[in-house]
Formats: structure tokens, sequence, C-alpha cells
């Protein structure tokens, strides 16, 4: 095989690869996922759910920004930081079904879908444990900015702490995202001092979109009862502090004031429920894998 | 030479997809090769979280391998600690500067506080086509996740840098 040509491997060996690197490989071949001692598998699966759930819902929407950008290279920042949320979706879900296998939908018998796909493709909306404010529909890029300020802020600060998590996986899968997540949450941090302070129209846009998303950012910070409960998890609640420091920093500079505080009541989106906008989204996402439970891709 | 001897030789030299002038092992994602039982087993770490050269990479170790005559060879992925490229060696340093792509500086430390940068990331780079220190960046995002563009003011010429993380 020639080394300086990446599509000669397509050529020959196994005629199951269509098309170039698109076989399955399980992201965590080799890594040993033996539930810690002490920790409820089920309850570390769901909370691993939870945490790929808004990965791979937030990365579905920013995705959906591709080729719709107001410029090439802003296109191509939302791919990017896409393609890291999904990657640590794939992560999640995969240690979610290595930790406790009877969470993944069954399948017909023989299915060649792995278990992360069988959790991203074969789950009705009641049974995703993201956030909300990963799944509402995108705005214009006021509110895709907006969102990823106010996510990024969030979930660096959970990462952060969960890098020294009791389970060594989520750990692993903690201190890679920091990496990845802090810069997400400084380019959504320039693009929202950029719009706050460039034109009327920019800063309307910007408040506006605020405003939209505001409703769901208390949420970002209310623990389920298993984020309490599990020693693994890190409670959302408790990096509130330091998140709203944050956020206080990039509002102080944008020269935006806070708006009020507006609380989470009764079931989230951790408990499965859901706005109407994310089943029309799976409904998108799904169609194709969900129309052949035995393909192989 | 060794069993070991010859399958880590082999996997060494199997090349990144995305930047064939790097062999996983100068890119420091190749973290080990050994030989247990009849089994090779070569591990891998990915650079970002949704690296899609991943599978390829998996893919062209054991093909080499097989090749090279392992039957049995096994890719096992390492997760911890992440990797960083400053893991990329001296001479994939070169190797990325002969292909005309600007080789990462320093990765920033991890542990503690991580600061949130309002402003541009700032770069002093070499032009990797002229040698001339007058660049400007185009676009932090760029071909692949772990590159930026950036264009030499002197030469005009667009070249790619390798982030660091």
């Amino acid at each position: 095989m020639n080394d300086e040509s990446v599509y000669d491997g397509l050529l020959g060996g196994d005629s199951s690869q269509w098309a170039f690197g698109t076989d399955f490989e399980d992201p965590l071949a080799g890594v040993d996922t033996t539930v810690p001692a002490g920790i409820d598998a089920t309850e570390l699966a769901v909370y691993c759910l939870m945490l790929g759930d808004d990965t791979l819902v937030l990365s579905q929407r920013l995705s959906e920004w591709c080729s719709r950008a107001p410029e090439l290279e802003e296109d191509i920042a939302l791919a990017n930081f896409a393609l890291d949320l999904l990657g640590q979706a794939r992560l999640l879900l995969a240690r979610a079904a290595a930790a406790d296998p009877s969470i993944v939908p069954p399948l017909p018998e023989g299915s060649p879908v792995p278990a992360e796909d069988a959790l991203a493709y074969f789950r009705e909306a009641g049974q995703f444990r993201n956030v909300r404010m990963a799944e509402v529909p995108n705005g214009d890029f006021a509110h895709v900015v907006v969102r990823l300020l106010l996510f990024s802020i969030a979930r660096l600060a959970v990462l952060q702490r969960l890098r020294g998590s009791a389970d060594a996986v989520l750990a692993a899968v903690a201190a890679k995202g920091v990496k990845e997540l802090a810069y997400h949450r400084d380019w959504a941090g320039r693009w929202f001092v950029t719009l706050a302070l460039g034109t009327d129209e920019s800063r309307r846009r910007l408040l506006t979109a605020l405003e939209q998303l505001w409703p769901l950012h208390d949420e970002l910070f209310t623990a389920h009862p298993i984020e309490k409960s599990l020693a693994a998890a890190v409670d959302p609640g408790e990096v509130r502090a330091e998140a709203d420091a944050v956020l206080d920093q990039v509002l102080a500079v944008a020269e935006v004031e806070r708006p009020e505080p507006i609380g989470t009541r009764g079931r989230t989106g951790r408990d499965g429920l859901h706005t109407e906008a994310l089943s029309l989204m799976l409904a998108e996402m799904q169609v194709v894998a969900r129309a052949h439970p035995m393909g192989l891709w | 030479m060794t069993v070991l001897e010859r399958a880590a030789a082999v996997a060494a030299e199997v090349r990144d997809p995305e930047m064939p002038m790097l062999t996983l092992a100068d890119l420091g994602v190749l973290r080990d090769v050994r030989v247990e039982g009849d089994v090779v087993v070569a591990s891998i770490t990915p650079t970002y979280s949704g690296c899609p050269a991943m599978a390829t990479m998996r893919d062209d170790l054991v093909h080499r391998l097989t090749d090279a005559g392992f039957a049995r060879v096994e890719v096992r992925v390492v997760l911890e600690p992440a990797w960083s490229s400053d893991w990329i060696t001296e001479h994939g340093r070169a190797a990325l500067r002969d292909a005309g792509l600007s080789p990462p500086g320093p990765a920033p430390t991890v542990g503690g506080p991580i600061p949130l940068l309002l402003g541009p990331t700032r770069r002093v780079l070499t032009c990797p086509l002229c040698g001339s220190d007058r660049t400007e960046r185009v676009s932090e995002f760029g071909s692949t996740a772990c590159k930026a563009l950036y264009r030499c003011t002197d030469c005009r010429e667009p070249f790619d840098h390798v982030k660091e993380i």
C-alpha cells in the first residue's frame, strides 16, 4: 500500500467497507470498562446517557449549521465543535452501554448496529436525558453563539471536576473534553462580545437570543437525583458559582446585564421531559437507521 | 530482531491518514506495541474526541502488521492521558515543516482553572514555505480539527498550522 495515498485502503480487502473510514469501531476497544466497586452500574449508565445525550443532541443542532454560517471560517468552526461533541457522545454512549447493557434498545437478532448507535438511533425522545438547552431549534447566528456560550461554560466546569471521577473511563473522557470545551467556550465568548458591541442590529439580535435561551439556563445546573447520588458523577449545582463567574466576565466585557434568574420547576430533560423540537429533530436524525436496522454502514 | 522489535518497527511506520508525512509514532498517537502470546497488541490514543481518522489508523495498523506476517493483531484505544500536541516528535515536526505545515508550539498546561480568553489566539509562527515570521491568521479552524489556517504576508502563500492542545 502506498503510504502517500489515503485512498489506497479502499481498493481490495474488506468489501463491507464501502467508503473511506466508514466502518464501525468500538471507541472503547481495549479500554477497561469494569464498573468500579461501590458504583451502581445502572446509575452510571444513566449518568453517561445524560452527558452523552447533551453532546449528541447539541452536535446535531450544530451540524445543521453546516453550509449556513455567515462566513466560511465560522461554518468550519461550528462543524468542528459538532465533531468534538459527537466524539464525546460516542465515548459516553459506549461507556453507558458497557456499564449496563440492559439500557441498549433491543434490535432484530443479528443486527450489526453497535450499542452506541442503538442508543443514538433507536430511542424515543422520552428516553433521551439531555438538557433542553441542547435541543431547541436553531435561530440566527446570535442564537448559536449564546447557546454555545451558556452550554460550554456549564459543561467545562462540570468536566473539570469530572476529571477526578471515581469511574476511570468518565475521568478520561472528561480530561479530553476539557481541552475541547475550552476553545468552544472562548469562541462563543468572543462572538458574544463582538455581537454585543457591534451594530445596533447585532446587539439587538444577541439580546433577543439571550432572552430566548435564558429560561433554559437554570436547568444546566439543576441536578437530577442520580447526579447527586452517584459517586462517579458531578453535581452541576456545585459548579454553578464558578460558571456564573465566567459568564459574568463575558457579560461585563459585552456590557450586557445578566437577566433575572428564571428557575426550573418539575420534570426536566434529565427525566425525559422534552420540547416538541426534540421529537422532530430525532425523526430526521434517526429515520434512515430505523428503516434499516440490519444495515451495515 | 525479536518478534516485538519487528512488530514495533512495522507499527511505527504506519502513517497518519490526514497528515501522511507523519507516522503514528511521530504524531504521538501510537502509545504502545506489545506481544501477548501470539497476538500483537498496538495501543493508540485519539488526538481529538471526534477524530474521524481513528478508524482508518486502526485499520491501517491491522493491515500493515498482517501484511508483515503477524497473523493476530489487536488495536486498543488508550484514553488516558489525553493526547497532547507536545507528543509530536522532533522528527515529526521537521516532517511537517518539510511538507509545508507549521508545527505546534508548546501546548497550554492542563490542570487548575482554565482562563477565559476573549482575545484572538496569537501565535508567532514561521512560514514553513519561505521562513518569514510575518504571518497572519485566516481561520482558527481549518481543514481538520487539529489545524488552523494561516497566510504568509511575505510570500503570500497560505499554510496550515497544527494547533496546540
